[in-house]
């Protein structure tokens, strides 16, 4: 019996003819009206909109494939458990990763760290060793890290950044010393857009003895992931964020260290052998999901992971790359708008303030034109606190939005502008 | 169609913020802090030995709404006693969550009924209601007041 809720409708070609109109077709969100004008959804690095083949998948699962999933020996449990075994081989596949059993489903990419910091951080740092991030890390890089310094008195670094928003490589490399045991990381900013040069970071890391998580996060839908090549120790990532549902995320771990790891989590499915007297742990990757896992959300994940990929890279990449010069253009023809960020390797995220509006004035008056952005600290606070500004309001783009779609954004500032006269 | 949220009365506090300074001799004073939108401000309140308020006053920054009310805060409590000062906080509360109608029920909010249509726009009550959590803070001594 073929799993019904497995294969995705498109048949899964590689389509090179990058279409945006047809692609549209595929989120439904995007249909509908947000104050009497259509929505404009331009805040893809909060979350992305879902195509329909991932509610399709959610739905297929709870209409006629509820079950919980291993250990069960009726029909559902074991088709259950296959489809959801299965999403972590795409997973796999995805982020080229050697084996299955290094993939770690986790509620999202915050878990996922805090695992890291958790597991790894307190069994393998202690007293006085170093551990380095960057200014430009989204909290739930920061905070994890924070936690374990207090809890075992070991020391956060801080790589600066510039006023282009990119990190300083040579200021990283000073930081780095035989103290140095772990590296923090995120890929690509969610404030800025910054793409950083990661690969040079692990391999510096790696010289000093140090293992490199990544926050992957934004870095899903900017580039393809080769955990191999990078190298990395630890890369994490949230399904959300790449067209797929909220609740749940990975953790990528090389075998060799979440082998040696202990658990994070307590519970059901993460043992072999429960007496009160000892306790046996699961082999990975079950050792790191206690409980249920959210069997939904990984089915509909696979089926985010398996749409996305039937377009080329090179296209998406080249897309969003127009819409981001457009926007960038776009937007600095507007008197008294200045862009946060500048680096010169970056996604389409624009972050920006306007002279004498608050972004979060802005974020309101652009919502009457159905214009969805983001305003605030986007979850950086010292990145706010590095450019001196309270915070930003930012414009997200994915492969769905349009040159259309930021004409309107550029018509809604001047509205706003207008106004604010 | 939501209401009109930036009426002209709020855009010119807004452009003019009354009482825009630092108080020398208040006797109460309270920073406000609004973690989600890095709004930050200090209420400043005189009051003297009877129990009023001879002058109320605040500096900081934040976004227009935050700024008018602040702003329409300090011109609507100055002359009132410290407790008329609480009943209008009070009042100003249950207007900004959309709990007390203007048009029919009894109230003192006068001018600051142009806030009545925020209850529409979750995410700016708390712009709203900074300054006036603030001061309520510097009457009741409390020195930091966040609306987190
Ligand atoms: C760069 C980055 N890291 C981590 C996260 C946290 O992701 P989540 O909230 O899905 O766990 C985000 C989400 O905003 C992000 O943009």
């Amino acid at each position: 019996m073929i799993l019904k809720f497995l294969p995705n409708q498109h048949g899964g070609s590689l389509d090179m003819n990058f279409n945006v109109q047809k692609l549209r077709q595929e989120f439904p969100n995007l249909n509908i009206q947000v104050h009497g004008m259509p929505l404009v959804y331009l805040d893809n690095a909060a979350t992305t909109l879902k195509p329909r083949c991932v509610i399709d998948a959610i739905n297929a699962y709870y209409v006629t494939g509820v079950s919980n999933v291993h250990r069960g020996v009726h029909f559902l449990s074991e088709q259950a458990t296959a489809a959801f075994e299965y999403s972590r081989q795409v997973v796999r596949q995805f982020l080229h990763a050697r084996r299955v059993e290094e993939i770690i489903f986790t509620k999202g990419a915050t878990e996922a760290l805090n695992l890291v910091a958790q597991s790894y951080g307190r069994h393998f740092l202690k007293k006085g060793d170093e551990i380095i991030i960057s200014h430009m890390e989204h909290h739930s890089n920061i905070v994890p890290w924070q936690l374990l310094c207090e809890q075992i008195g070991c020391v956060l670094k801080v790589i600066p950044i510039n006023d282009r928003g990119e990190l300083i490589l040579e200021e990283y490399l000073k930081l780095l010393s035989d103290k140095t045991k772990l590296v923090s990381l995120v890929w690509v900013s969610n404030s800025l857009g910054t793409v950083n040069p990661v690969k040079a970071v692990i391999e510096a890391a790696h010289s000093q003895g140090a293992v490199v998580v990544i926050d992957a996060a934004q870095a899903v839908t900017h580039t393809m992931i080769n955990v191999q090549e990078l190298d990395c120790d630890f890369l994490v990532f949230s399904g959300h964020k790449v067209f797929g549902p909220t609740g749940v995320g990975v953790l990528y771990g090389k075998e060799k260290y979440l082998s040696a790891m202990p658990p994070y989590q307590g519970g059901g499915d993460m043992i072999k052998s429960v007496t009160f007297a000892k306790t046996t742990y699961n082999d990975l990757p079950y050792k790191f999901e206690a409980g249920t896992p959210p069997i939904a959300e990984v089915i509909g994940l696979r089926s985010a992971l398996e749409y996305f990929q039937t377009h080329s890279w090179e296209s998406m990449h080249q897309y969003k790359q127009e819409l981001l010069d457009y926007g960038t253009k776009a937007l600095l023809s507007i008197d008294g708008v200045r862009i946060v960020g500048t680096a010169k390797d970056k996604t389409s995220i624009l972050s920006f303030v306007v002279d004498g509006i608050h972004p979060h004035d802005l974020g309101t008056l652009v919502d009457q034109e159905g214009v969805a952005i983001r305003t605030g600290h986007h979850c950086t606070q010292p990145v706010m606190e590095f450019f001196k500004i309270p915070a930003t309001a930012r414009a997200s783009l994915a492969f769905y939005n349009t040159k259309e779609e930021l004409d309107i954004l550029v018509r809604a500032i001047n509205r706003a502008k207008e106004i604010f006269k | 169609m939501r209401d009109e949220l930036y009426q002209q009365t709020i855009l010119e506090h807004n452009r003019n913020p009354r009482n825009f300074k630092k108080l020398e001799g208040a006797t109460h004073v309270a920073e406000g802090y609004n973690p989600l939108c890095g709004d930050h401000l200090w209420v400043y309140v005189k009051v003297d030995p009877k129990g009023i308020i001879e002058e109320a006053a605040f500096e900081g920054s934040g976004c227009a709404i935050s700024k008018a009310s602040a702003s329409m805060m300090t011109v609507s409590i100055k002359g009132k006693s410290v407790e008329e000062a609480n009943i209008l906080f009070e009042e100003f509360h249950q207007l900004v969550k959309g709990d007390l109608k203007p048009d029919t029920q009894p109230n003192h909010l006068d001018k600051l009924t142009v806030f009545s249509g925020i209850w529409q726009y979750p995410a700016r009550v708390k712009c709203a209601s900074l300054g006036w959590h603030t001061m309520h803070g510097a009457l009741e001594k409390t020195k930091t007041v966040s609306t987190e």
